[in-house]
């Protein structure tokens, strides 16, 4: 009996030991799944307090236009809910896009650099401004604090896509 | 002294084929210099050389044309004949779809630049100074890797073993056979300079065991060398015996490790053809400017071999070989099972190009619809890198990257050995492909979410350090600002005082 | 000239599911002339009708859920379950047994999973076992041995007509499984269970027939390379052993290794059930630890179960465990360290 109960208890060990539970919280398994543009077009100042919002309930999973309906899946089988689809007030899911801005037009009022979450865009006061491309999410969150309007998204170039697959690939 | 040879075991993995290869004629025949020549100055790496010539210049043969690389992944190019440059523009390209590519009129007269003189006696030469030599040259891995040689004989790391692979991959491909049985010598002779330039021990010259040609060729060859450094394998005559990986795990039992190279266990791979060329240049001078071909496929009226100069059209090649047959379909880069398609005739032969597979309409006949996977586990008794394709299958048809990652779908080397077996005609394969590439887009994805997450927090935190000073500063200017107003107020006093004194 | 611009490969194998079903099928006639000549044509009349009751129902299943369904009710597959249902139960049952069999195999074990390809137990198996728990009077009426009846008197049987208990016990009598069960519940020893030359021997004589008719087909189907050696090699193995370790412990209440590996289903059992490719392991070492557990399981069942055969359940047993088989046998990968 002692026997059984040691070679149980070795084997359960055994198991513990091999698979050990994932050590990172709720709200930073649902952060990794987000999209990190921090758009805030959830509603929330950011991807990492949404996710809070999520894990607390205040916030349903069909917030994210960024991350799409594939996002909405992924979530709600990380969470075992039932799947859903994006909710549309939220925003419309749009493919990468980053931001460029004119800078003829620039005034270089440095407003943007302002509204921008990642600090993509560069430059100083009454100089052009210009975004660094592999650092822009495409969040829109520059463009309508422009009083010029010389920001617009542009999807990025086959090329671009290709080299970053590349990349990516290495990685 | 008895040649050195090896036998090595016919692995648990792989097919073999039972269709015949079709009979290539020998000697190589070589095809004469005329008409255009389309020269592509895209590299390894996918970035374009700069062309030293513009429009209108006259080369010869051999000239470069373009100035030599810096980087790692470029390779030097030069003109395969005399002529002029007719023009500088967009072509397709087998294998890397539009790129910049020079044209060159051919004059007929393919006079040979002098501008490279030979190495007389390369074995005394310096590793270092064969490898600059190497690398003007502008040779490259001509198994279709295309990967620097000078490059990958400089690995900076202790190589004992050079393995010249002789093993052609894929069935129906046989222009390495047909090299062999022509040039045994020069290939053996670049075998040791290769071995003088990495200071290895050993080489291996691997062979199929069912090219009984080729193996007496080598023999005869070998004897004549007496280099107790060389040793002769017969490899069992399985797909994809010939793939570096599957080829050193065959002749030393060991396995490259998941992302590592053949020098991490020791060995270099080098092609045949790769040392055929190194021995062509250090004794005639002569750069990179053609390579053996294999035409075949049943879409074509004669299989054949043919040494073509660099940049020759594939459709002259096909002429050459008796013209497409009527029922011709498809042409193919490389061989049946691992091949690219090539949508168009009139692009150029490139050093990556050792096989046009010219398909005809019955034996590329659409496959019959899939059935449902029975699980036979036939594709993962062929695997030769110990995947499980039909789980393979299962996780891409439900999009779970995490178990495709799992079940190691980065390791699939496309071989297509698992699509050959299926009873269900499941495009295995091509579905992987497709896995991956979407896979990378998520690593893409994940990438620049993580920069994107990092770069917020870090501006999050300075916006709270900058918010923090200016509160501070505020703070100490509200105490220098009641200063001022006491003092403004002394003045008004003061200044009220003067008028009261002022009227009375 | 326009090229195609398919992605490689190129080249297809000749292989293709249809041919495998029908090596399989043709691997099955010797076992089936064999019991006909020893067990009476009923058992022919009743592969037919399995036949036609599984092919029909798989074209009903596949119309139903708008999949194509001539080509695919073709495919073999359901003449294999059909063949293999009406190897499993006796040669008398009667046609509503063999249809209700044939049902259970057909949409419930094989499209309600989804079909060739999907269904996570032997859809044969899962028929035979739901008509030997349902109607096991029905599921005991093999012929005598030397007593095989005739064409007339199986069609009686199989319409359901001759089921009196009189003209039963005439003409039926159990298999050399289920009489040494009983006769050892009996306290009888194997010894004198083997006395009697025209009971339990001469039934066992002709279930050896039967199993080397099987053990023929089935090693055609290993030289074809149809089915791999793993699962039958690990399944027999495990049951010899097994049995020469009890019968070597004690031989007055054991059978011998031969007895049990030449009599009930053993050998169809281990070449052409455990071998259905769908409901079995797919990795080298999960088949050999799913041929081992059928073994096993079998042996057990046959040991210490109700019932005197215990091929089905082990099978059916075994099919639970497969996608752990294959999640934990896979085969290390090139290139990645040992362990």
């Amino acid at each position: 009996m002692v026997g059984m109960v040691a070679a149980i208890g070795f084997v359960l060990l055994q198991t513990a030991r091999r698979w050990p539970e994932n050590p990172t919280t709720p709200a930073e398994r649902i952060n990794a799944l987000l999209p990190q543009t921090q758009c805030g077009q959830c509603g929330y100042p950011g991807c990492r307090p949404y996710a809070q919002a999520i894990v607390e309930g205040t916030a349903d999973i069909d917030q994210c236009a960024p991350g799409g309906d594939a996002l909405v899946v992924a979530l709600s089988r990380l969470l075992g809910r039932s799947p859903a689809k994006l909710d549309r007030n939220y925003g419309h899911p749009q493919p990468l896009a980053v931001a460029r801005i004119d800078e003829a037009a620039c005034i270089g009022c440095a407003l943007c650099i302002a509204a921008c979450p990642t600090d993509a865009i560069l430059g100083a006061s009454r100089f052009t401004h210009t975004v660094i491309r592999s650092e822009c999410t495409g969040c829109e969150l520059c463009v309508a604090p422009c009083p010029v309007d010389c920001i617009v998204l542009e999807p990025l170039s086959d090329a671009e896509v290709n080299a970053n697959l590349q990349a990516a690939a290495c990685h | 002294m008895p040649l050195s040879e090896l036998n090595p075991p016919t692995p648990k993995w792989g097919i073999r084929f039972d269709r015949p290869n079709l009979k290539t004629g020998l000697p190589l025949q070589p095809l004469m210099p005329a008409g255009q020549y389309i020269v592509p100055l895209v590299q390894k790496d996918g970035s374009a050389a700069e062309p030293l010539l513009a429009p209108g210049a006259t080369v010869l043969k051999g000239q470069p044309l373009v100035a030599l690389p810096t980087g790692d992944q470029g390779a030097a190019i030069h003109a395969p004949t005399s002529g002029r440059v007719s023009a500088i523009e967009q072509h397709s390209v087998p294998g890397s779809g539009m790129q910049r590519c020079i044209f060159i009129e051919a004059d007929g007269a393919d006079q040979a630049w002098s501008g490279i003189t030979p190495v007389r006696n390369p074995l005394d030469d310096s590793p270092a100074s064969l490898l600059d030599a190497i690398a003007a040259a502008g040779i490259v891995g001509l198994g279709g890797a295309m990967f620097p040689t000078a490059t990958k004989l400089d690995p900076g790391s202790r190589i004992h073993t050079l393995v010249l692979n002789g093993v052609e991959c894929e069935p129906r491909i046989n222009c390495d056979d047909g090299l062999i049985r022509d040039r045994a010598g020069e290939i053996l002779a670049g075998g040791q300079i290769m071995l003088h330039i990495l200071g290895a021990e050993r080489c291996i010259v691997a062979v199929k065991a069912d090219t009984e040609v080729a193996i007496e060729c080598l023999r005869a060859a070998l004897a004549e060398l007496n280099d107790a450094r060389f040793t002769l394998a017969l490899v069992p005559p399985v797909y994809p015996a010939g793939g570096e990986r599957q080829l050193l795990q065959i002749l030393t039992g060991q396995e490259i490790p998941a992302g590592g190279l053949p020098r991490d266990i020791g060995c270099i791979c080098q092609n045949v053809a790769t040392a055929s060329a190194v021995q062509r240049f250090m004794h005639t001078g002569e750069p990179l400017t053609s390579r053996i071909v294999t035409i075949t496929g049943s879409g074509v009226a004669n299989a054949i071999n043919v040494e073509a100069r660099l940049g020759t059209p594939i459709r002259q090649l096909i002429e050459f070989a008796g013209g497409y047959t009527t029922d011709a379909v498809q042409l193919i880069m490389g061989g049946p099972m691992m091949g690219l398609p090539i949508a168009d005739d009139s692009a150029p032969l490139t050093k990556a190009t050792n096989c046009i597979y010219v398909h005809a309409q019955q034996e590329s006949a659409p496959p019959s619809a899939e059935l449902a996977c029975i699980r036979c586990g036939d594709c993962a008794t062929v695997c030769p890198v110990a995947l499980a394709p039909q789980l393979l299958l299962n996780a891409q048809r439900g999009d779970d990257f995490e178990a495709l990652q799992d079940l190691g779908l980065a390791d699939c080397i496309e071989c297509g050995c698992c699509d050959y077996v299926c009873p269900s005609n499941i495009e295995l394969t091509s579905r992987f492909r497709r896995a991956k590439h979407a896979e990378r887009e998520i690593e893409f994805e994940r990438l620049r979410a993580a920069t994107a997450e990092e770069r917020f927090v870090a501006r999050t935190k300075r916006l709270e350090r900058e918010a923090d000073e200016r509160r501070a500063q505020s703070e100490a200017t509200d105490a220098a600002g009641n200063q001022a107003e006491a003092l403004q107020r002394l003045l008004e006093r003061i200044a009220k005082n003067d008028d009261r004194q002022k009227r009375e | 000239m326009m090229f195609l611009s398919r992605d490689a490969p190129y080249w297809r194998g000749a292989d293709s599911v249809s041919k495998m079903m029908m090596s399989v099928n043709l691997a099955l006639l010797p076992v089936m002339l064999v019991s006909a000549w020893i067990l009476g044509l009923g058992i022919i009349v009743n592969a037919v009708l399995a036949c036609l009751f599984c092919v029909a129902l798989e074209a009903l299943a596949l119309r139903l859920r708008g999949r194509p369904a001539l080509a695919s009710a073709l495919d073999g597959s359901a003449l294999i379950t059909g063949l293999l249902i009406a190897l499993a139960v006796p040669p008398l049952t009667p046609w509503w047994v063999t249809a209700v069999a044939c049902l259970f195999a057909i949409v419930f074990a094989k499209h309600l999973y989804g079909g060739l390809g999907y269904n996570v137990f032997n859809p044969a198996m899962v028929g035979y076992v739901v008509v030997l728990v349902s109607f096991p009077q029905h599921i005991a009426l093999w012929p005598a041995p030397n007593s095989a009846p005739g064409l007339v008197e199986a069609l009686q049987f199989i319409g359901g007509g001759a089921f009196d208990s009189a003209t039963v016990d005439a003409i039926t009598a159990a298999t050399p499984l289920d009489s040494i069960k009983i006769q050892l519940g009996q306290m009888r020893t194997m010894r004198e269970i083997f006395a009697d030359p025209t009971g339990t021997q001469l039934a066992y004589r002709d279930w050896t027939w039967i199993n080397a008719a099987a053990l023929a087909g089935g090693l055609w189907l290993l030289r074809k390379k149809v089915i791999r050696w793993h699962i039958p090699a690990a399944m027999l193995t495990t049951m010899g052993l097994l049995y020469m370790i009890s019968y070597a412990a004690d031989s007055a209440v054991h059978m011998a290794p031969t007895v049990g590996l030449f009599s009930g289903g053993t050998m169809l059992g281990a070449f052409f059930v455990a071998t259905d490719p769908v409901s079995a392991a797919t990795t080298e070492r999960g088949r050999l630890l799913y041929g081992a557990g059928i073994g096993m399981l079998c042996f057990v069942i046959r040991k210490w179960g109700a019932y005197p055969d215990g091929l089905a359940f082990a099978v059916l047993l075994m099919n639970m465990a497969v996608p752990l088989l294959d999640r934990y046998t896979q085969p290390r990968i090139y290139g990645h360290g040992r362990g």
